[in-house]
């Protein structure tokens, strides 16, 4: 019998083991072994410069300013995107019409919406990005934006969206609030439903409003649901590789004023073939990453209410 | 409108006190409601329009010859021009692409369930030394970043012993079911642990092996997992970029993602927009079918991911 367990044991783990360690865990190890190397690609031609990459990486502009570029983002996709999947979630379940014996209600078509709001999460991020692409076309004609804005009279506001080096980092982050508002809106909305409703129902017969629950029972019981999401919405921000790579115009322009890390580390690599130095970016974005995780569980962190 | 704006009306509308309320009958309330209930139903509508405008203008646009596409962008479509789609799956190769995304897509989701609920399976349910260490293991893989680790990763692939792993459709399988198996290990574990062992030990006394029990009487039993996470599998590796981006690079073994940015990329010199349109269709529409379908599923299962 414990002969025919640990066989099993063995037998059910060898297979996924070794293919998870082959594809993720070595690549892992190997990552910081390559960032020490200067390392081109050919077999047997990499030497060991120590920290040099990571110097060079101090130093260099590009990168700087590609970091830069991830950290406007950070700054803002997160609070757009929660703070609009939050409001939509609070509509969703509380603004409905009253019926009898229900103080609190939800939006009828709730189903429906929650459908729709979701329905850029599921389709490929290269999907989304042609349609922004032709929706900030800047002709005047041919651009969708430009022409809705051209047909209701607002001719001034037209723009050259992603062509235009002062707006062009927030015309990408702009896809990516829109992609990701749905999730939230399901994610907040199965939240609120785990919250009872008595709770709403006494603060309202308190003569409490519906906004004043929202900040005084709602977010401080959702808080741990927020914390998690702001976490997942950053390390997105982080990314934006796709995106820019698809929609920015000249990659990560224009005059690099969309770059972004993953694309720099995409490009160094895979068309400069410095492999080394693409690594030591690799090591530097695992530490941004990291930071910013380990920055909002410290600083978010409250008294958790139990309920 | 751009989502700036919206979020601007949404912070202004919440923040503003509003009108200090009589205590009283709850006729005062009910106007409240109303008037919330028109107020939520307008600012929803909005979005809902904001989000669902621009994907069917995917559709119509599909049916519409290139000129009408660029001089009358949102223009429906003056007659059906079909020929986008054949255009689109022929001479924009993107038949070729599904073909390659569906083999490749079907190897990893049946490989990633089956080797993901059998570690799982094990990891849930039996005590041995070293049980947690690789449970953490598979689940630290959640924290990795993608980036850090495709370049590696496509040396690891190019120098593979035998045979190069890069650009052939095996050695993306491997891969994806490589990349999927920290969640799927993880949220399948939790599941697994959820179910009750008496049906397992009854099983196993009427003589069934482990091996047994666990592909007649467990796995069954687990199917409501394995469907959420079967579907969040394939959602996922059908939309995979980076990978195939970095590990794939023969054209005629590209995937959807690839050939649609591929084609999107030169579309300013060569411009069959109506078949750009239609492969856009042809690779949204089995995502399509299985979010309509299993709705519910595929919002539970998505979610999860958030809250590991």
């Amino acid at each position: 019998m414990q002969h025919g367990k640990y066989r099993f044991i063995v037998g059910f783990l060898a297979l996924p083991l070794i293919i998870y360690g082959i594809f993720v865990i070595s690549p892992f190890i190997q990552a910081f072994q390559i960032s020490l190397t200067d390392w081109s690609g050919l077999v047997g031609s990499s030497k060991f410069v120590g920290l040099d990459n990571f110097e060079r990486l101090w130093d260099s502009d590009d990168f700087w300013n590609a970091l830069r570029h991830n950290v406007y983002m950070l700054a803002l996709v997160p609070v757009v995107t929660l703070g609009m999947g939050l409001f939509f979630a609070f509509m969703l379940n509380v603004g409905g019409k009253q019926k009898k014996n229900e103080v609190v209600t939800g939006v009828t078509g709730s189903k429906i919406y929650k459908f729709v709001f979701f329905f850029p999460q599921v389709i490929s991020i290269t999907i989304v990005a042609v349609i922004w692409f032709n929706i900030y076309n800047p002709d005047p004609n041919d651009g969708m934006l430009n022409s809705l804005l051209g047909a209701v009279g607002l001719d001034n506001l037209q723009n050259a969206w992603l062509g235009e080096k002062s707006i062009a980092l927030w015309c990408i982050s702009a896809v990516m609030v829109w992609g990701h508002v749905g999730f939230y809106v399901v994610l907040f909305s199965a939240a609120m439903a785990s919250i009872p409703r008595d709770i709403y129902e006494a603060a309202l017969l308190d003569g409490a409003n519906r906004f004043h629950t929202f900040f005084k029972i709602t977010l401080p019981l959702l808080w741990d649901t927020v914390q998690t999401g702001w976490v997942y919405m950053g390390i997105i921000a982080l990314d934006a590789f796709a995106l820019v790579q698809i929609m920015s115009v000249n990659m990560g322009g224009p005059d690099g004023a969309t770059d972004v890390m993953p694309l720099r580390l995409y490009q160094t690599a895979f068309r400069d073939s410095q492999f080394g130095y693409a690594s030591a970016m690799g090591i530097a974005m695992l530490i941004v990453t990291m930071t910013f995780a380990l920055l909002t569980m410290r600083f978010a962190r409250r008294e958790r209410i139990e309920y | 409108m751009t989502t700036e704006e919206i979020d601007v009306v949404a912070k202004q509308e919440t923040t503003p006190a509003p009108p200090a309320k009589k205590p009283g009958p709850t006729g005062g309330r009910n106007t409240e409601g109303g008037v919330l209930n028109v107020f939520s139903h307008g600012i929803l509508v909005v979005w809902g329009l904001m989000v669902g405008v621009p994907l069917l203008w995917v559709l119509w646009s599909a049916f519409k010859d290139s000129n009408g596409i660029l001089t009358d962008p949102w223009g429906l479509p003056t007659s059906l021009h079909w020929e986008n789609w054949s255009n689109a799956w022929d001479d924009a190769n993107m038949g070729q692409y599904f073909i390659n995304t569906s083999i490749v897509v079907g190897g990893s989701v049946v490989g990633t369930m089956v080797l993901g609920s059998m570690a799982a399976y094990v990891l849930a349910r039996f005590t041995f030394p070293g049980n947690r260490f690789i449970y953490y293991l598979f689940v630290a893989g959640m924290s990795f970043p993608v980036f850090m680790l495709v370049i590696p990763l496509f040396f690891v692939m190019r120098d593979f012993p035998l045979t190069s792993l890069l650009a052939s459709y095996h050695g993306l399988i491997l891969v994806y079911i490589a990349y999927s198996l920290p969640f799927t290990v993880f949220f399948m574990t939790s599941f697994f642990r959820t179910l009750p062992s008496s049906v397992a030990e009854a099983a196993m006394i009427d003589g069934a092996s482990h091996t047994r029990t666990f592909f007649q009487v467990m796995l069954p039993m687990a199917k409501p997992g394995l469907i959420s996470i079967g579907i969040f599998n394939f959602l996922g590796q059908w939309n995979q970029y980076l990978l195939p981006m970095v590990l794939n690079q023969e054209e005629d073994k590209y995937v959807l993602t690839q050939g649609l940015a591929m084609i999107a990329l030169q579309q300013g010199y060569e411009n069959d927009w109506g078949a750009l349109m239609a492969g856009m269709m042809i690779a949204m529409l089995p995502v399509l079918v299985v979010y309509t379908i299993f709705q519910r599923q595929v919002q539970s299962g998505l979610t999860a991911g958030a809250i590991k």
